[in-house]
């Protein structure tokens, strides 16, 4: 199955400069990916992004694992008709902090998602309808053997490194101490090595907004006229309050009414304020791109996910791997918070690793890792950081 | 920085990473606290083949530490070790550092909670030439290594060789050794050290078995006991 990737496609940058989503098919009868449930999946289609130009070595590859509602677009434009660029635009591409003028990125959509991978809104090849709640429960480490299949595909063995924030960060960890022999380097960004029960609480109430949808109908929702937006908008709404800050809040909005000066006196109005109408909006707009069943299955995979629970402790976890790392949190972080990560800082020192670490003071809170003006901070440590590894390497 | 200046060579200099190194069995695993730059530990590590870490709390010098490819932790010494578990450093290095720390001993007791050995390199405040500057000027000592005017210097205590001696016979350590240090060379015995020496390293050994509590950071007993 696997392709000589550098002879078939080095960039999938066309030549106008844009890039292109590509797809590969892995676990294809007779070989279905096992789940850590216990259970089987396959074929499964995975969609990529791929900037930059492998190396003749092949030694160059950066993999990018993308939190959860990320996708593979993590930088450039489609068409010239894209509004917004992929994702981390400010922080990949030719001469950025992770510069594809000497890395090759891949990014792939995570299994379970909604946008080009295999997911609940998926065809089930064995009903030829979507997977809706039937799709398999999925793992952390289910999504990381995805990613590891995929670069078995394009023919890649080693990564330089692999990075990722938030529930990207997970899959970093759990990439690291499952397949130490094939990462240089691990950057984990406002991650952790579990979600806390706050964070699982919030989880909670977003899943219950999706459930309590009268349109969700127990996940069997597709082909219907109209989707359960109701609820994901909820749970959307729920979940980007704990990406800001009190601090990014009060900033942003404070107090301010969305119309005029005054105090409506009416409680039928939802937008009363700015911040109410912030918050709607982020929730419709979700709506259009996001699968509440791929949002469910997701958030539970990130519940599941403890390095420490799964490998006897977080230290046992790390004795088998062979990575630097690069740690980084941000004060004003509440969804994954600075004490998690010097757990994992803590772990790897205590297993004599190569670990750097840095919390980075932001006023934006968990999101700071994706907002433009903090990319600067970030890219001065990572930039060194990548360039270090890639020499030492060579 | 200050006009008048007492000329003493640089603590931070080669020099005194030299003397630091020559203390250090090739093949430990060392942690440097206060590691500027890292240039220490990454000769620890290219030439001695050291496993080393390095502590530092200043961005530029951080980041320089990562290029040089040396794993850093950035963090406050006066908020403590935490990040580090418990026995986890055959020596730790404290160069120039300990009289800019809120609570040296508290500080030092950390230190061997996670390292078995210290290097610790101390100024020494009762040399010859900042005591003529007290005396005859009537002025805060300023000399050319630590050039600060009072309201603006990074160095909280002023301490002696005499001093230092005392600190640690109240920790949970002890000194192995004392080496002045005089001019480039740290000497092993010199007549009126605490005179002539501008600074002095100390060899520490930690003196008491690592209990199961200090496991804990300070910061963390403070919460266990309050629980």
């Amino acid at each position: 199955m696997s392709t000589d990737f550098a002879e078939t496609d080095s960039s999938s940058s066309s030549p106008d400069g844009f890039v292109e989503r590509q797809s590969a098919t892995l676990f294809a009868p007779p070989s279905p990916l096992v789940l850590e449930s216990g259970e089987t999946l396959g074929p499964i289609t995975v969609a990529y992004q791929t900037y930059g130009t492998l190396s003749p070595r092949k030694d160059n590859v950066i993999y990018i694992c993308h939190a959860l509602t990320g996708d593979a677009h993590v930088a450039g434009r489609h068409n010239e008709k894209e509004r917004k660029p992929g994702w981390w635009n400010g922080f990949i591409g030719p001469g950025k902090a992770i510069d594809t003028n000497r890395y090759f990125v891949v990014c792939s959509n995570i299994l379970g998602g909604c946008q080009g991978t295999t997911g609940p809104s998926s065809e089930n090849p064995q009903t030829g309808k979507p997977y809706g709640p039937d799709f398999p429960f999925i793992t952390i480490r289910d999504i990381v053997n995805v990613h590891n299949a995929l670069l078995d595909h394009l023919g890649i063995e080693n990564v330089l490194a692999v990075v990722g924030g938030s529930l990207g960060g997970m899959q970093v960890l759990e990439w690291v101490v499952n397949r130490p022999e094939r990462v240089g380097a691990a950057i984990v960004l406002a991650s952790g090595p579990k979600l806390n029960a706050q964070g699982i609480a919030f989880n909670a109430v977003g899943r219950r907004a999706i459930y309590s949808d009268p349109l969700f109908q127990d996940g069997w929702y597709y082909g219907e006229e109209e989707k359960p937006h109701f609820g994901l908008a909820l749970a959307r709404m729920v979940a980007h309050i704990t990406y800001l800050s009190e601090q990014s809040i009060e900033l942003k909005f404070g107090r301010k009414l969305q119309n005029g000066d005054e105090f409506g006196f009416d409680l039928k109005s939802e937008t009363e304020f700015q911040i109410e109408s912030y918050l709607h909006y982020q929730g419709n707009r979700f709506v259009e791109r996001f699968d509440a069943n791929s949002y469910l299955t997701l958030t539970r995979a990130m519940d599941y996910f403890d390095l420490g629970e799964a490998y006897g402790s977080i230290a046992d976890a790390f004795s088998r791997v062979q990575s630097r790392f690069l740690v980084i949190s941000y004060d004003t972080d509440w969804l994954y918070p600075t004490p998690q990560s010097k757990e994992i800082v803590r772990a790897l020192v205590d297993a004599k690793r190569h670990v750097t670490f840095k919390e980075l003071k932001s006023a934006y809170g968990h999101d700071a890792f994706l907002i433009d003006q903090e990319l600067p901070k970030l890219g001065s440590l990572v930039s060194p950081f990548l360039a270090r590894t890639y020499s030492d390497r060579q | 920085m200050c006009a008048k200046r007492i000329h003493l060579p640089d603590p931070r200099s080669a020099v005194t990473n030299d003397i630091i190194i020559d203390k250090i069995t090739p093949g430990s695993r060392v942690v440097d606290l206060g590691c500027g730059d890292a240039t220490l530990v990454a000769r620890l590590r290219d030439d001695h083949g050291c496993d080393v870490f390095g502590v530092e709390l200043d961005d530029d010098a951080f980041i320089k530490g990562i290029e040089k490819g040396v794993p850093m932790l950035q963090t406050d010494l006066n908020s403590g070790l935490a990040e580090l578990p418990s026995q986890s450093f055959d020596f730790a290095i404290l160069s120039q550092t300990l009289q800019q720390i809120d609570r040296p001993l508290d500080l030092l007791n950390e230190i061997f909670r996670v390292a078995k050995r210290a290097l610790v390199v101390v100024p020494n405040f009762a040399h010859w030439r900042i005591r003529l500057q007290v005396a005859l000027r009537g002025r805060a000592p300023v000399t050319d290594h630590l050039p600060y005017e009072w309201y603006e210097s990074p160095n909280v205590h002023f301490l002696s060789l005499v001093d230092f001696r005392e600190l640690a016979s109240q920790g949970n350590f002890r000194v192995l050794r004392e080496l002045p240090i005089i001019g480039d060379r740290a000497v092993k015995k010199a007549y009126f050290a605490n005179l002539r020496a501008h600074s002095a390293l100390y060899v520490l050994e930690r003196s008491a078995p690592v209990l199961p509590q200090d496991e804990l950071s300070p910061q963390e007993k403070t919460v266990a006991a309050s629980v």
